[in-house]
């Protein structure tokens, strides 16, 4: 039998940036003390590229006796997730403290170990790969947040992500006991025998599934759990933020969509109304609760709460086009959002960070380039034809309403009609309000990412053909 | 099925395992004081799924939940280590570790 065979092959990317965040970390240690960082950071985008390639060419099967699976569904997460981790690191390369210093080493040795778990989260197969992986993804982030080690902000976010975190991780361990002890397996496989058994599901395995979406819907902060955001969002260093608004989503979304639709997938209409009540919530929440900020990271909290909540539409659909639709939209997410944060990092005054939406005026004159990007990824957050936001939203509409959750997605549609409100204030403040003093200059690594994202956010529906057949194929491995 | 658990049942393990659960749940909810007692009460959390894994495992007879168990236990080492080091960073910031300080930001 296949699955019982070790096979380490299909986890040779996870084997690499393992040893590689051990190497870095050595290396980093030897050097002398705040030289450590550029070298950490080249060494872990080297990292990162390399796992990118070893993940495309990396072999479909099951490994670990069936405790880890590599399929199409994991490798399309994985290069989402390795392009997130990369963007992190690469806007941590300029960025700079209140003493402007340059952030430990440490940064990109965690963020390589938390992009780790991320992948294993993707890959799991089993309750046990899925728990460690969402640990050793949560421990990296709560240590990357309290990382300005003396800003009161960045520890009080690392403190309050901390006990958040870590109780929503408890609940899911308890989930994942009860589904254990009610099911009699751990792995997906036997999970689907064990729920397809009976026409009546024990009432111990339901309330573990309940424990286990609230778990994963607080690493997605969607609403209710979602409390936490905001102050991480805006305590944390910016490139922490950045990682945390891509990284982990895509993570806990692989998770989502592999346990909801693999072995839970045959009681759907159980869970279903618990994944659209959420997905109402986070998007209606996401767009009100934005209005009335005025610092520019809080805002993009709220913004992902949104934004999780339309990814989650897909899921709520319960099919191949829902879970197609969701990846895209993710996609979509990834490449608008990624380009906001390489905005928000190059929002420098005298070399001060600064994070008031009031210190973008006028930047459509002192900075053009810049406030171009800015306004091209506002746009696509909206949903604005021909960007990328456009086709990730149009996707997962239709497919909710193939599924016919008609109501979900009137209230989308004017949730998002609300949401362009605020993203468009953005743009308005940048090129009508009397201009505020001219921000710094920004640094060629935040310029080649906001104009990488930039590009990508345009030329999506060219690329779409690709990128649809691609999650087309991903969605038919998850469905098996 | 394992002497222990045939004797008494599944049931009273589960039942002590929820009383855990709910009194780390209240523990981290109702408590204005102290953020280590919120630590405490996460290990609480923690411990009562470890023991419904436990107990679980002993019931069907099959050894993947002592297995969990074994990693659950590391995690929770590796957990309370890092939330320690957060808290220490977060006096020598604020002075304080009492719950009601934890409001820099807000809104």
């Amino acid at each position: 039998m296949s699955v019982t065979v070790f096979n380490w092959t299909v986890a040779l990317p996870e084997i690499v940036l393992a040893l590689s965040g051990i190497i870095i970390l050595v290396a980093g240690v030897l050097q002398r003390k705040g030289e450590g960082f550029f070298p950490a950071a080249i060494l872990s985008l080297v990292a990162f590229l390399l796992c990118g390639f070893l993940v495309v060419l990396s072999p479909s099967g099951a490994g670990y006796a069936g405790t880890f699976v590599n399929d199409g569904f994991a490798r399309f997460m994985k290069v989402l997730i390795l392009a997130g981790g990369f963007v992190a690191v690469a806007l941590s390369v300029s960025y700079r403290t209140a003493e402007r210093q340059t952030l430990p080493f440490e940064t990109p040795v965690l963020m390589l170990f938390s992009t780790l778990g991320a992948m294993l989260m993707a890959s799991s197969a089993n309750l046990m790969t899925l728990f460690v992986g969402l640990e050793l993804s949560s421990l990296s982030i709560y240590i990357l947040c309290a990382l300005e080690r003396d800003n009161v902000l960045s520890s009080e976010a690392g403190m309050k992500y901390f006990i958040l975190g870590s109780l929503a991780s408890g609940l899911l361990l308890y989930g994942i006991s009860l589904v254990y002890g009610y099911a009699g397996t751990m792995e997906y496989t036997g999970l689907v025998d064990a729920v397809r058994a009976s026409a009546m599901p024990p009432m111990g395995l339901v309330v573990g599934i309940v424990f286990i979406v609230v778990g994963l819907c607080f690493k997605l902060s969607a609403v209710p759990f979602h409390m936490w955001t905001p102050d991480v969002y805006q305590g944390a260093p910016t490139p922490v933020t950045a990682y945390m608004a891509g990284a982990p989503k895509f993570a806990a979304f692989a998770l989502f969509l592999r346990v909801m639709a693999g072995p839970f997938g045959s009681i759907a209409p159980r869970w279903q109304i618990l994944v659209e009540t959420v997905s109402v919530l986070s998007m209606v929440y996401g767009a009100f609760a934005a209005i009335p900020q005025t610092n520019i990271k809080r805002l993009m909290a709220y913004s992902s709460i949104g934004h999780m909540g339309y990814a989650m539409m897909g899921l709520a659909a319960a099919s191949t086009v829902g879970t197609q639709a969701t990846l895209i939209y993710l996609a979509a997410y990834f490449v608008m959002n990624a380009g906001v944060f390489a905005g928000i990092t190059a929002m420098r005054r005298n070399g001060r960070e600064v994070n008031s939406i009031a210190d973008l005026a006028g930047l459509g004159r002192s900075d053009p380039g810049m406030a171009l990007a800015l306004a091209i990824f506002m746009f696509s957050m909206v949903g604005a034809p021909p960007l990328a936001g456009f086709f990730g939203k149009f996707m997962v509409f239709a497919a909710a309403w193939q599924s016919g959750l008609y109501a979900l997605v009137c209230i989308g549609a004017l949730s998002s009609v609300v949401g362009a409100y605020y993203y468009l204030r953005v743009v308005k403040v940048m090129y009508f309000d009397a201009p505020a003093d001219a921000l710094d200059r920004p640094a060629p690594s935040l310029l080649f990412v906001s104009g990488g994202m930039g590009v990508a956010t345009v030329v999506f529906a060219i690329v779409l053909g690709p990128i649809m057949s691609v999650a087309h194929q991903a969605a038919l491995a998850l469905a098996g | 099925m394992n002497t222990a658990i045939a004797s008494v049942g599944l049931g009273p393990y589960l039942f002590v395992s929820a009383a855990l659960l709910v009194l780390g749940v209240f523990g981290i909810f109702l408590n204005r004081k102290n953020i280590i007692v919120l630590l405490m009460s996460m290990e609480l959390i923690l411990l009562s799924a470890n023991l419904n894994l436990v107990a679980f495992s002993s019931a069907h007879g099959d050894l993947s939940g002592q297995v969990m168990v074994l990693f659950v236990l590391t995690i929770a080492a590796a957990e309370a280590a890092i939330g320690l080091a957060i808290v220490t960073v977060y006096f020598r910031n604020r002075g304080s570790i009492q719950v009601e300080d934890v409001t820099m930001m807000k809104g």
